[in-house]
């Protein structure tokens, strides 16, 4: 009975895998854009470019797009609005009004001011000109960057993934004032609750702190954990792989460790006891741009690195039905593609884990050293 | 040029010390299977300290 069941799951955890992939994969056969042979991918240039589109933040949220008997680009997905700070102020309209267009030729006017989008960027057009002009390498010349506060696709991961998080866990919590064992879903977070709190949390902030600190570690294992695994969908958020995310996860892991850190750390840090004076400054010099600068920018750069390797990874071997399908035949290629990046969807899910585990662990370690008793003599 | 050689030689360096740790790690658990937990717990703060180091390289040396 219980080697059937685990049989069930395998199963069930397998199909879940494989048909992500056929759906990665149905998606970036028909995604492209802007190609005369129908929008297919044959070359390696344009491969490269379209996994480089995959990595960045975009506009628009579009699932896949294909082209028509009569040769027109359908798109399917839907547009989210744009808000910039212009030189007029605050203005807001939705990505459609740019039809998909990525090389600065749909210009949008509003406010009298004129708008393009040049490589997921929106510029602004100055005063006079009707068009965007480039120069040899491809740089905008009459036109500049502006303050962008758009709802992009990223933007409606993190608020998904937010919303999901507080209904899910508003409801654990508020099962445990009617009874003392959680029914149906909140049955499963609660173990993954418990282990950050008592594997994670407590031995690396140790017994008499770790509470104030929970509440944030569990927050950020969550948010990543779940982003990264939303990531691997055909939905194709791409929002730990971010910068700007990942950066700003490090810093609140900065500030947190930074303003907590007690009279001990402090002075560990700039003047350390129980060495030459002449060494203090020189130590001092190295502790504070380790805590201040190398250790977040870690923090920053391993989660970043790590999520964005294993998209272009799974979509590189994607790509291999494409590049190889002269050498190998259709099915071979597709064959070969398919069942690469199944196992590497397998590997990511792991991935996923580890990455929001390691976050987590290097965050409470580096709280747990802020707020360490050091009174005790070296 | 000279930036990605520096990349890649920092790759081989991690890549090394990854080696080293993954072998260590497993001769402790060898040697005292009851410690398991903790050893493994360390060596992946130390993998994970080197990988961060490994992708710094990449990423300022691409």
């Amino acid at each position: 009975m219980k080697i059937a069941q685990k049989t069930i799951k395998f199963l069930l955890i397998a199909s879940i895998t494989f048909f992500t992939s056929v759906g990665f994969a149905s998606g970036s056969d028909k995604k492209h854009d802007g190609q005369n042979d129908g929008g297919r991918i044959n070359t390696k240039e344009e491969v490269e470019a379209y996994i480089l589109h995959h990595i960045k933040d975009s506009h628009d949220f579009s699932l896949f797009s294909y082209t028509s008997d009569e040769g027109e680009r359908k798109h399917i997905g839907f547009p989210l609005p744009v808000i910039i700070w212009s030189s007029e102020g605050l203005v807001s309209f939705m990505s459609s009004e740019f039809h998909h267009n990525d090389d600065g030729h749909v210009i949008v006017e509003k406010n009298g001011l004129k708008f393009a989008k040049i490589h997921s960027k929106i510029y602004e057009i100055n005063k006079g000109a009707t068009r965007v002009s480039f120069d040899e390498t491809h740089h905008a010349t009459n036109a500049h960057k502006l303050l962008d506060f758009s709802i992009t696709k990223s933007v409606v991961g993190i608020l998904l993934i937010g919303f999901l998080l507080l209904f899910w866990f508003s409801k654990l919590a508020r099962q445990y004032k009617t009874k003392q064992i959680p029914t149906g879903f909140a049955r499963v977070l609660e173990p993954l609750v418990l282990y950050v709190r008592d594997e994670i949390a407590r031995p690396n902030i140790g017994e008499k702190h770790y509470r104030r600190f929970t509440g944030y570690l569990l927050t950020v294992f969550f948010f990543i954990w779940v982003l990264n695994l939303a990531g691997l969908t055909p939905l194709g958020f791409n929002v730990t792989g971010q910068l700007a995310v990942t950066g700003c996860l490090a810093i609140f892991t900065l500030v947190i460790y930074t303003v907590s850190g007690n009279k001990g750390y402090w002075m560990h840090m700039i003047w350390m006891p129980g060495v030459p004076v002449l060494i203090r400054p020189v130590l001092a010099i190295i502790e504070l741009a380790g805590a201040l600068i190398i250790k977040p920018f870690s923090l920053l750069v391993r989660l970043f690195a790590n999520i964005s390797a294993g998209h272009i990874v799974v979509m590189s071997l994607i790509a291999i039905m494409f590049t190889l399908k002269e050498s190998l035949g259709v099915v071979g290629a597709t064959g070969l593609s398919l069942v690469l990046s199944f196992f590497i969807t397998l590997i990511e899910v792991l991935v996923a884990f580890l990455q929001a585990y390691i976050f987590t662990m290097l965050s409470a370690l580096f709280i747990g050293m802020a707020v360490a008793d050091h009174s005790e003599a070296h | 040029m000279y930036n990605l050689i520096g990349a890649g030689l920092i790759v081989i360096g991690a890549g090394i010390g990854l080696g080293q740790i993954g072998g260590k790690a497993m001769e402790g658990i060898a040697r005292q299977p009851e410690a398991t937990g903790k050893i493994q717990t360390a060596m992946i703060i130390i993998a994970a300290l080197l990988e961060g180091l490994a992708f710094g390289a990449l990423f300022l040396g691409k």
